[in-house]
C-alpha cells in the first residue's frame, strides 16, 4: 500500500502507534490543549478526598443520589456550555428556570393542564426568552452580559408574579414528573443491555470510519485498537451500572440528562450548526465571510440555552416536588455557569464541549454531598466551591497563555 | 469556451464615490485565463476599493463588469462566490480554534444523510494541498499552530474549493518572511499554471514583478497605467505610481549610468521608494488601504 495521503510529509512526527498517539497526547497538554483534563483529574482527586474523610461517600446509595441531584442545574449548564463557546453568557438562566417551573406548575395546578401540556407551554417561553435575547443581540448590538443581566432581573419579577400570592406551588404527587425525576430507574437488566448497545453502535461507526478512511488513502487506527476501545468503554458503563444497581440502580432523570448532553456532542462535532456554533466562537468575521448565518447561530444558541434553562426548572420542581419563588435562585445561576466553566469551556469563546455540563457538574455536585457527608456547613461549600471555580478559570486562561507562546492561540 | 485570449473578468468604466471622494474613476482591467495581472498603486490609489468591487463588498456607482462573456452585476460576496471570483483577504479570515479541514470547507461542509463528512473533506483537503504542492504537516491540526505562509496557503487553497475562474490576492506577502513569501509566490505560479486568472495586489514591487504577466498602475483612482512584465522597469513602475520620475531610484539609475556617487543632500527625503513606502527617516509611514478605507 502507498503512504496515505495524511502521512506522506517528511515533517510528520506523528505516526498510527500507541506510543506516538501518548506523545502526542503529551505534546497537546503541554501546548494547552488541555481539553477534559484538568476537570477529570479534579473530579478523581475530590472523590479520592472524600472518600478518604468518610467511606459512604463512595456508596451506591450517594452515588445514586449524586446522579439525581446533578441532573437538574446539570441540565441548565449544557445551555450555558453552548452560550460560552460562542464567546456570550447568560446570567439569566437561575431565573428563567424558575419561570419555566412556575408556569409549568401554575399551569397545571391552577389551570388544570394535562402536565404535557403545561410542560410544552413551559418550554415555548423557554424558545421564546432565548429568541428575545438572541434577536436583541443581533439586531442591536447589546452584549449578552448586559441583557441577560437585565433578564435575570426582569424574569425573577415575572416568576414571582406567576406565582403570586401563593408563593409555594406543589405538584400533584401522583404527577409522573415526580415520578420520573425520584422514583423511576431502569431495571438492571436494562442497563445492562443499554451498556452493550451503545458500545455496539460506536464500535460499529468507529469500524465503518476506519474502513472509509483506508478506502480513501487516509491513515486509519487499526480494527483491533476500535475493538479494545469499545469493549473498555462497555466494561466500563457495565461497571458503573452494577454499582448503581446495587441501590436503586440509573434514574431515568439522569439518564435523560446524559442523553441530552450526548445530542448535544454529536450535533456540535458532527453536523453543519455545530461546526458553525465553534465557527463563530473562533472568529465571528472569518465565519460571516465563508457564508456562516452567524447571527441565525447567535440565536439558535440563546434559544436553545433558555430552553434548557427551562427544561432544568421544570425536572428541578419534579425533584423538589414543589415550585417556590426561591426557585432558581442566586445558587441556580451560579452553579450552573460555574459547572461549565469547571468543565472545561473556555470563557473566551471556541473551545469546550458538551462533555464540560457532565464532568463540572459532577464535580460542583460531589463537593456539595461530601461536605454535608462530614457535616460542614453551607458556607464552607460556598468558599470551597468558589476556590474551585477560580482554579478552573486560571487553567482556562493559563492553557489560553500556553497555546499564545507555543503559537496555537 | 475561453481560448485564453479573451479576457474571464473584464471591468469597464468603473465609478466609484465614497461621499465627496471619487474613489475610482473610469478605471478599466481585464484577466485572462492563465494570467496574473498585478494591480499596484501607492495607499489611496483606490487598490483595495477595486478588489472590493470585484468580490462584491462594494457596488459600483457606475460602468460595466463582464464575466466570462456575460454582462454581471456583483450584488454580494456570495454572487461574486457563485460566479467563481474568489478573494483571499489580507487578513485571511480563518478560524485559529479550527482544524485546516474545518477552515477549508467552512461555509461549504460536505454532508452525507446531514452528517458532517470528514473522510471525504479531509480526502479533498489533501487533493487540494497537493494540487498546490503545499507544505502542511497534517490538515487535523489548529489554524493556529501554522506559519504565516502555511495560513497564507491554506487561505489560498480554501478559495479553490468552490473551483473558482478567477483568484484575488490581497497583499498575500505583506506579513510574511523570505522563504514564506517565496512559497506562495510559487502559488501563484501554481494557479496560473491551472488555467486560474489571477489577481495579485500587492505594495511590493519585487513580487509583482517576479509573478506578474501583465502589471495594472492605479494612480489617484484611475488607471494610471499598464505594462507588459517584460518591457518595464522598476524606474518606469515607480514613476507610474507616483506620477513623477524624478525619484531616488530613478536619480540613482541615473547617475549609475553616468558613473556619478551620491551625495547625502542629493536625496529626497519625501521621495517614494519602489516598495510604496516612503524613505526612512521622515517619520510618516503611509496608512495602509484598509484604514482608508475604514
Amino acid at each position: 500500500m502507498s503512504t496515505a495521503y495524511d502521512q506522506s510529509d517528511e515533517r510528520l512526527v506523528e505516526a498510527g502507534t500507541p506510543r506516538a498517539a501518548l506523545g502526542a497526547f503529551g505534546r497537546r497538554i503541554r501546548s494547552g490543549d488541555l481539553g477534559m483534563a484538568p476537570v477529570i483529574i479534579g473530579l478523581v482527586v475530590i472523590w479520592v478526598i472524600f472518600f478518604l474523610q468518610n467511606d459512604r461517600f463512595l456508596s451506591s446509595r450517594n452515588l445514586v443520589n449524586l446522579s439525581l441531584d446533578s441532573a437538574t442545574i446539570g441540565m441548565i449548564s449544557l445551555g450555558i456550555v453552548l452560550v460560552l463557546l460562542l464567546g456570550e453568557i447568560d446570567l439569566s438562566v437561575g431565573s428563567v428556570s424558575g419561570v419555566g417551573g412556575s408556569i409549568m406548575a401554575v399551569l397545571l395546578v391552577y389551570q388544570g393542564w394535562p402536565l404535557l401540556a403545561a410542560i410544552l407551554m413551559a418550554l415555548a417561553v423557554g424558545v421564546a426568552i432565548g429568541l428575545f435575547y438572541g434577536l436583541l443581540f443581533t439586531q442591536f448590538g447589546v452584549p449578552s452580559f448586559v441583557i441577560t443581566l437585565a433578564g435575570l432581573l426582569a424574569f425573577l419579577g415575572v416568576q414571582l408574579w406567576v406565582l403570586g400570592s401563593r408563593g409555594t406551588v406543589n405538584l400533584p404527587v401522583d404527577s409522573w414528573l415526580i415520578e420520573f425525576a425520584n422514583f423511576k430507574f431502569l431495571s438492571p437488566l436494562a442497563s445492562y443491555v443499554l451498556a452493550v448497545a451503545i458500545g455496539l453502535v460506536y464500535l460499529v461507526t468507529r469500524l465503518r470510519t476506519i474502513q472509509r478512511r483506508r478506502a480513501a488513502n487516509l491513515s486509519a487506527p487499526s480494527f483491533q485498537g476500535a475493538v479494545i476501545r469499545s469493549a473498555v468503554m462497555v466494561a466500563a458503563m457495565l461497571f458503573g451500572a452494577w454499582y448503581l444497581n446495587q441501590d436503586r440502580g440509573v434514574g431515568y432523570m439522569p439518564l435523560f440528562w446524559v442523553a441530552a448532553i450526548v445530542t448535544v456532542d454529536l450535533i456540535l462535532r458532527k453536523t453543519r450548526f455545530g461546526r458553525s456554533v465553534f465557527a463563530v466562537g473562533g472568529n465571528e468575521e472569518a465565519s460571516r465571510r465563508a457564508g456562516v448565518a452567524v447571527n441565525k447561530v447567535y440565536i439558535t444558541v440563546f434559544a436553545a440555552c433558555s430552553t434548557f434553562a427551562v427544561l432544568g426548572g421544570i425536572l428541578a420542581a419534579g425533584r423538589l416536588q414543589s415550585v417556590a419563588q426561591s426557585s432558581g435562585g442566586t445558587d441556580t445561576n451560579l452553579m450552573a455557569i460555574a459547572a461549565a466553566v469547571i468543565g472545561g469551556t473556555s470563557l473566551f469563546g471556541g473551545r469546550g464541549s458538551a462533555y464540560a455540563a457532565l464532568f463540572g457538574m459532577l464535580v460542583l455536585q460531589s463537593i456539595t454531598s461530601g461536605l454535608n457527608l462530614i457535616g460542614v456547613e453551607a458556607e464552607v461549600r460556598y468558599i470551597v466551591t468558589g476556590i474551585v471555580l477560580l482554579l478552573a478559570v486560571t487553567i482556562d486562561s493559563l492553557s489560553r497563555r500556553a497555546r499564545r507562546s507555543s503559537g496555537t492561540a | 469556451m475561453n481560448d485564453g485570449s479573451q479576457p474571464i473578468l473584464s471591468l469597464r468604466g468603473i465609478d466609484k464615490r465614497f461621499g465627496a471622494v471619487q474613489a475610482l474613476s473610469d478605471v478599466s482591467i481585464d484577466v485572462r485565463p492563465g494570467e496574473v495581472v498585478a494591480l499596484v498603486g501607492d495607499n489611496g490609489a483606490g487598490k483595495s476599493t477595486l478588489v472590493k468591487i470585484m468580490s462584491g463588498v462594494y457596488q459600483p456607482d457606475g460602468g460595466e463588469i463582464t464575466f466570462d462573456g456575460r454582462q454581471v452585476s456583483i450584488n454580494g460576496p456570495k454572487a461574486a462566490q457563485s460566479l467563481g471570483i474568489a478573494t483571499v483577504f489580507q487578513d485571511l479570515a480563518l478560524c485559529d480554534n479550527l482544524d485546516v479541514v474545518a477552515n477549508l470547507f467552512l461555509g461549504h461542509e460536505r454532508t452525507s444523510a446531514g452528517v458532517l463528512d470528514e473522510v471525504e473533506m479531509e480526502r479533498h483537503s489533501w487533493e487540494l494541498l497537493r494540487q498546490l504542492s503545499a507544505k502542511i504537516p497534517s490538515v487535523r491540526i489548529p489554524i493556529a499552530s501554522l506559519s504565516g505562509g502555511q495560513r497564507q496557503t491554506v487561505a489560498i487553497a480554501r478559495s479553490l474549493v468552490g473551483e473558482p475562474k478567477v483568484v484575488m490576492l490581497d497583499e498575500p506577502t505583506a506579513a510574511l518572511g523570505v522563504a514564506q513569501t517565496a512559497e506562495v509566490l510559487n502559488l501563484v505560479e501554481r494557479l496560473r499554471s491551472r488555467g486560474l486568472g489571477v489577481v495579485l495586489i500587492s505594495h511590493n514591487m519585487a513580487d509583482v514583478q517576479a509573478v506578474a504577466d501583465r502589471i495594472y498602475v492605479l494612480r489617484l483612482g484611475r488607471n494610471g497605467a499598464e505594462f507588459e512584465i517584460g518591457e518595464v522597469t522598476t524606474e518606469q513602475l515607480v514613476a507610474a505610481i507616483t506620477g513623477a520620475s524624478d525619484n531616488v531610484v530613478a536619480e540613482r539609475a541615473a547617475r549609475d549610468k553616468t558613473g556619478a556617487t551620491i551625495a547625502p543632500e542629493d536625496i529626497d527625503p519625501d521621495a517614494v521608494l519602489p516598495d510604496g513606502h516612503h524613505a526612512p527617516g521622515t517619520g510618516t509611514t503611509p496608512d495602509s488601504d484598509e484604514e482608508r478605507d475604514a
